[in-house]
């Protein structure tokens, strides 16, 4: 089992490698200089143009610039946004915790409800729990994020007034920053306490169930099809003709063999989050990464762009080995 | 009486019109006594065998005169009493045994769990009984195969496995249902001489489900011959394989290679011409009339009954209609 896992994470090694190489040429391939985008109207001046061209070590070959790119990024140094002119590695530390805590929430609603529907559908297979819960995962499925977020926010936030519309906390909370999650963080700040982490909360209720829906959808009906199958494997015969009781038979037998492709589909949920982070953080001003990176693009941050995909990309691989290894724990013939 | 089965009907219903996979069977079984069942695939053995342990899928329609294990209704039970029936008092053993044993959990896990739901054990307890019964169906090093998942082991061995788990609540009746077809020729043997080992060790009610007349010739007391879903041949085990009155015996009994002609080298061994009747349209008559060379015209009308040894109305002597 350890074996298996050292494998997997020195497996990563390759595949950080090949991300840093795509993210390195992929702002090279676009169209544009950026020194002409630094300088404006001063790129007209040769001299000036040379001087910066050396300064960012564009004067160089590809290879040399890869290099030292690689070497930066492995010390940390991811350079420095043009718009904020604060180190990209700051500007997406402090963005990533919000991303990380919405993220975290609508997995969990997805999971924590994904699972159990999909496993009542599957017992109780073609009737009305069945025919409603998987209609409903269908609409669910099918809703796009942007719309799905507005409703919420009408129906929820406007009407009803139950939630706020935006941001991640009242304004009244000054919250002192140790994990740079709310939930947490506005228990241990001197002026939090409940009711900021209610506040905090009831902001982030909405966001996370725009952004959970279609996870959420994804996992009941892969849980269904996944448990459906196992439910017809001579194990759960075995199991049943042992006396053991059904909700033994169907969480304990069958759900754990079934667990294997749910797994599957969470590491791919998980790296999908991303795009849904774009989405939901666009629309309830959630101050992530998601926003961030479209607010960079916007302005043609190019350093931003640049460090913003290696280090996206490298989460999303991460939670793909971790995935892994949970696999690893729900398959014992994988084990070898 | 351990077993009571009168009149058993299973129905399905289907798509394309009601299924009977079992009609009209009866038979019952003593304490300590072997049955073999014998039949083709299709006859209606394993689904005998799922409705004596409450396992029939929930389209399958029951209905019996009788149906008892220990004077005890079975058709009538909640599933309650069934969870306390199954495993302890009625424990199965299964054809492929690879894909019997769940292969997420380790031997030992499987086992423990049986014996914590029938037996009043602790954790502690319970493991060392699981070594215990690993030894007695033979597992050499049972402590490290106790550790070990299924696929880690052999066919032979998870079936030795899957008999420890069964036999791991003493119960009265064990059946074994194709218990050895997955295996390697040389290992059947092994199995099923552990299996009349612990039976007679046991005093355990023992039925032996299978297609292959001779697993259960030397293991078994009585035999009963399926055809169709209907029971076409009962006797005691000797009596049938040596003097064979219905037609379908003598012909499953012609179709197995013995000695004699496997050294004839080009003889072909004989078989029963057709296949077992699609059982939404079934036949008139009897059900093996269209198969039976020995067939006449009352054979295609009327069902013969299963009053007797052999239902039959031409019942063979000596290999030949009277």
């Amino acid at each position: 089992m350890l074996k298996a896992v050292l494998k997997k994470i020195l497996n990563l090694i390759p595949t950080l490698l090949g991300v840093s190489v795509l993210a390195f040429l992929l702002i090279r391939l676009v169209p544009g200089d950026p020194i002409m985008l630094l300088l404006g109207e001063r790129g007209a001046d040769p001299q000036m143009y040379a001087e910066m061209k050396r300064t960012m070590g564009l004067d160089r070959s590809l290879l040399h610039q890869y290099f030292t790119f690689l070497s930066n990024v492995l010390r940390g140094d991811f350079g420095y946004s043009i718009v904020s002119k604060r180190p990209v590695l700051t500007e997406f530390l402090d963005r990533f915790p919000a991303t990380l805590e919405l993220g975290i929430m609508a997995m969990t609603f997805a999971i924590t409800l994904g699972i159990p529907f999909g496993i009542i559908a599957a017992v109780k297979r073609n009737t009305i729990f069945d025919y409603s819960l998987m209609g409903a995962g269908l609409v669910g499925y099918s809703m796009p994020i942007f719309w799905w977020g507005l409703m919420l926010i009408i129906v929820f936030s406007v009407k009803l007034g139950w939630t706020p519309v935006s941001g991640r906390i009242d304004v009244l909370y000054e919250i002192e920053r140790h994990t740079g999650l709310l939930l947490i963080d506005s228990w241990m700040s001197p002026d939090g306490g409940f009711a900021a982490f209610k506040s905090a909360l009831s902001h982030l209720i909405l966001p996370a169930l725009a952004m959970g829906t279609i996870p959420l959808a994804v996992v009941a009906r892969m849980t269904r099809s996944s448990m459906l199958e196992v439910l017809g494997e001579d194990y759960i015969r075995t199991a049943r003709a042992k006396g053991l009781p059904y909700v033994r038979v169907v969480i304990v037998h069958a759900l754990r063999n079934a667990m294997v492709p749910i797994i599957t589909i969470l590491g791919l949920l998980f790296g999908s989050i991303i795009t849904g982070a774009i989405l939901t953080e666009m629309i309830f001003s959630w101050p992530g990464i998601g926003k961030w990176i479209v607010f960079s693009i916007n302005a043609r941050d190019y350093p931003v762009i640049q460090g913003g995909v290696v280090m996206i990309a490298s989460l999303v691989i991460l939670t793909n080995t971790i995935v892994d290894v949970l696999y690893l724990w729900a398959n014992p013939r994988m084990r070898q | 009486m351990l077993l009571d089965v009168q009149n058993l009907t299973i129905t399905f219903d289907t798509k394309y019109g009601p299924l009977t996979a079992v009609r009209d069977l009866s038979f019952s079984l003593k304490m300590g006594e072997t049955l073999g069942v014998v039949g083709e695939s299709g006859c209606g053995k394993s689904i005998t065998n799922l409705a004596i342990m409450g396992l029939l899928p929930t389209q399958a329609k029951i209905s019996a005169t009788r149906l008892a294990f220990e004077g005890n209704d079975l058709v009538s039970m909640s599933e309650r009493q069934w969870q306390r029936l199954r495993g302890k008092d009625i424990a199965m053993i299964f054809q492929d045994p690879m894909s019997a044993l769940n292969p997420c959990y380790t031997v030992g896990h499987q086992l423990v769990e049986t014996l914590l739901v029938h037996r009043d054990f602790s954790k502690k307890e319970a493991w060392s009984e699981s070594l215990n019964l690993m030894e007695q169906v033979g597992i050499p090093a049972p402590s490290e195969r106790l550790k070990a998942y299924p696929h880690e082991l052999s066919g032979g061995m998870a079936q030795r496995v899957m008999i420890a788990m069964a036999i791991s609540s003493n119960p009265k009746l064990l059946i074994a249902d194709e218990p050895t077809t997955a295996l390697d020729v040389t290992i059947q043997d092994q199995i099923l001489r552990l299996l009349k080992d612990l039976q007679e060790k046991r005093q355990m009610s023992l039925m032996l489900v299978t297609h292959d007349l001779g697993v259960v010739a030397q293991n078994t007391d009585r035999i009963q011959v399926m055809y169709a879903g209907e029971v076409v041949e009962s006797g005691l085990t000797q009596e049938v394989i040596h003097h064979p009155t219905h037609p379908y015996t003598s012909g499953l009994l012609a179709g197995h290679p013995t000695a004699e002609v496997s050294t004839k080298g080009k003889a072909r061994l004989p078989s029963i011409p057709g296949m077992v009747p699609d059982l939404r349209h079934r036949p008139q008559g009897c059900q093996f009339h269209p198969r039976c060379s020995y067939a006449q015209d009352k054979c295609r009308r009327e069902m013969p009954s299963d009053a007797g040894p052999t239902r039959c109305f031409y019942p063979l002597s000596n290999g030949r209609p009277a």
